[in-house]
């Protein structure tokens, strides 16, 4: 089992391997520190709700309300500032409304037992309305230099603040995943929650943490959008649910539960970005793009599944 | 009483009596609420939602799920519309089985891959969706379809009056809607290859071991999903005219809430197409009312629309729990009293 999760991560790597070393022979200019920036600053809010998403997904949970959510906090940042509320307090509270949106997910699916499906479905359409209360049809910008310079400028060297936020997260999500006890949990209930609660494990509660964090972390997404794009409007983050769980299942978490890594998240978000990126480059469009990489997930299911060689043949008879 | 009637039939009568109390409140608030215009703005719109629904649904019966719909109804209407384009005499109902062989030609890669290559339909759809929609990029080459490239009958078809109840207008495509709708859901309480879709969703094991071919259900049912939103593609082109890259998207969303506010269980099993029909008429109900509610922004449309799906959902719920809770400790009571009586 741990080998074959290993050569999952083998291939992942090599396809991440092939791409990249055709985007460079195909477009010189793909390998400059700048595009290279670029590549992950586009899609930063993705990448970084994908991270969440892993350990919603390992515990056998969805949360498909994550792009409303990203699209209520920038819109709820632009309203505060609006009204002359203080950007760090306007920070603080589209934090919050996040952490209390995920709870509020977490609340129906661990009280009410309804399958997270259905209430982020629900909550996927009810975010969104607040964010369109907040701002109504109009877009709000001329946020403070400070903030703007934030989401689009180098932090340290060329590097930004969202990319940084990233890898920092990205480590402490891996610490907590493979070696907290709250990330062995994670993979307990995902596998089986019923055998979880019998062995006197709160899973409501885990849940609820996990939900929580989805929240927040999706509002900090729409945070970053805010910063990086200078404006924000009813529409932020509409459909990036659907982009990344894309990118977590590609990553080899099964959708069941139970199994996957955030390597292979990671691998998976750099494939991911590699791709759209240096299809960008040869001008192909965006739709076209979300077309191949809906090729790859589903062959991402269904390679591992060919056996190669004589030798798994016979294990598995 | 209560013990007479089937749960599903109870769960029908509690969502149009929720129906009928949100009218009311509705007519209440609003002077003229209840005129033959709503019905008709609704009936429009509900001609196309309840086809996608009832495929919908069927797919969530056998306990999948299918997310290609408003790509496969995107891609539909910009197809037939090119077609009739070009040949603009074509037979009615040959553009008709055109559009429903297209769709059934994605249903059945999306029911192929589910059903046979064992691939969670989560996923396979969740692909399939930016597939077909990028097909459908690929294919329309930027370009989109107009009113004026289309023949006069089929803009004509979904706004012909078959007949009228007072000011109420029962249009062509709703009544269509409607026929489609209810044969369906007779073939679903009849038909022994539709009751398959039931037992392959309330016990695969159990279907299994009754002979039945699992895997074949599972592609019939994205099959008719396909067919289905074909079906819908075809009403769309007729209602709008114009179809861009865009069409039908978020469908999917729309079609799966229908369902689970009409009492389909979204882990398969149970629920009616009838169920999902009064579902996509509830949305819809909730949609037109809350636009036109004095004093409530526009803007709140969404968020209510969001709460109250939540709200039906969670209400079902706790109520089928309790009842069935209270139906076991009666059955156990009886059977406890039975064998007192015995000996």
């Amino acid at each position: 089992m741990m080998a074959r999760l290993k050569s999952w991560e083998g291939l992942l790597l090599a396809t991440l391997a092939v791409i990249f070393l055709f985007n460079v022979w195909a477009t010189p200019e793909f390998i400059s520190p700048a595009n290279q920036i670029n590549l992950f600053q586009l899609s930063i809010e993705k990448i970084i709700m994908a991270l969440v998403m892993t350990f919603v997904i390992i515990n056998a949970e969805i949360d498909l309300s994550i792009g409303s959510m990203m699209g209520l906090s920038a819109c709820a940042f632009g309203y505060f500032f609006q009204l002359g509320v203080d950007p760090v307090l306007c920070i603080v509270i589209c934090l919050a409304i996040g952490a209390v949106g995920g709870a509020f997910n977490g609340f129906f699916v661990t009280r009410i037992g309804l399958p997270s499906l259905v209430v982020t479905l629900a909550t996927l359409i009810g975010f969104r309305g607040l964010a369109r209360v907040m701002v109504e049809d109009h877009g709000i910008n001329n946020f403070p230099a400070w903030f703007d310079r934030l989401g689009q400028e180098g932090l340290v060297g060329r590097v930004p603040f969202a990319l940084i936020a990233f890898f920092v997260l990205f480590v402490f999500l891996y610490i907590v995943l493979e070696r907290s006890s709250f990330g062995r949990l994670t993979y307990v209930i995902g596998s089986n929650k019923d055998v979880a609660e019998f062995a006197g494990i709160d899973t409501g509660r885990h849940k609820m943490v996990i939900f929580t964090a989805s929240g927040l972390i999706a509002a900090f997404a729409g945070l970053l959008f805010a910063a990086r794009v200078g404006a924000v409007r009813g529409d932020v983050g509409n459909g990036f649910e659907l982009d990344v769980i894309t990118i977590v299942l590609l990553g080899g978490v099964s959708i069941f539960g139970g199994k996957g890594t955030l390597v292979g998240t990671l691998l998976s978000v750099l494939i991911v970005l590699n791709l759209r990126n240096g299809m960008g480059l040869l001008n192909i469009t965006g739709h076209i793009q979300t077309g191949v990489i809906g090729i790859l997930l589903i062959s991402s299911v269904i390679i591992p599944r060919i056996p190669l060689g004589r030798g798994k043949l016979k294990a598995e008879a | 009483m209560l013990q007479k009637i089937a749960p599903q039939t109870l769960r029908l009568l509690a969502l149009v009596a929720v129906m009928v109390l949100i009218t009311l409140f509705f007519a209440s608030q609003i002077s003229g609420f209840l005129n033959g215009r709503l019905f008709n703005r609704i009936s429009s719109s509900v001609a196309i939602m309840a086809l996608i629904a009832t495929g919908q649904t069927l797919v969530i019966l056998t306990r999948n799920i299918d997310l290609s719909v408003g790509s496969i109804v995107g891609f539909v209407a910009f197809a037939t519309g090119l077609m009739v384009g070009h040949h603009p005499d074509l037979n009615p109902i040959v553009l008709l089985v055109f559009s429903m062989l297209i769709g059934a030609g994605f249903g059945l890669v999306n029911g192929v891959l589910v059903a046979y290559a064992r691939v969670p339909s989560i996923i396979v759809t969740l692909a399939t969706m930016a597939l077909y929609r990028s097909s459908l990029v690929w294919f329309s080459d930027g370009k989109s379809i107009t009113t004026e490239s289309l023949p006069q009958w089929l803009i004509n078809f979904p706004n012909t009056v078959l007949f009228s109840l007072g000011a109420m207008e029962f249009r062509a495509a709703f009544c269509a809607s409607l026929v489609v709708v209810i044969a369906v859901a007779l073939a679903m309480a009849k038909l022994r290859p539709a009751r398959q879709i039931y037992a392959v969703g309330s016990n695969p094991e159990a279907a299994d071991l009754a002979g039945i071919d699992a895997a074949r259900v599972v592609l019939a049912a994205f099959v008719l999903s396909g067919v289905l939103s074909g079906l819908a593609g075809y009403m769309f082109l007729a209602r709008y005219g114009t179809i861009t890259v865009v069409a039908g998207l978020g469908f999917e969303l729309k079609s799966v809430a229908s369902a689970v506010v009409g009492g389909v269980n979204i882990f398969g099993g149970s629920g009616s197409v009838i169920g999902a029909f009064l579902g996509a008429i509830l949305v819809d109900l909730l949609e037109n009312g809350l636009r036109l509610l004095p004093g409530l922004s526009e803007f709140w449309r969404e968020a209510v629309l969001g709460a109250l799906i939540l709200a039906a959902v969670a209400t079902d719920t706790v109520i089928s729990r309790r009842l069935a809770a209270v139906r076991a400790a009666r059955a156990q009571k009886e059977a406890l009293a039975a064998r007192e009586v015995a000996p």
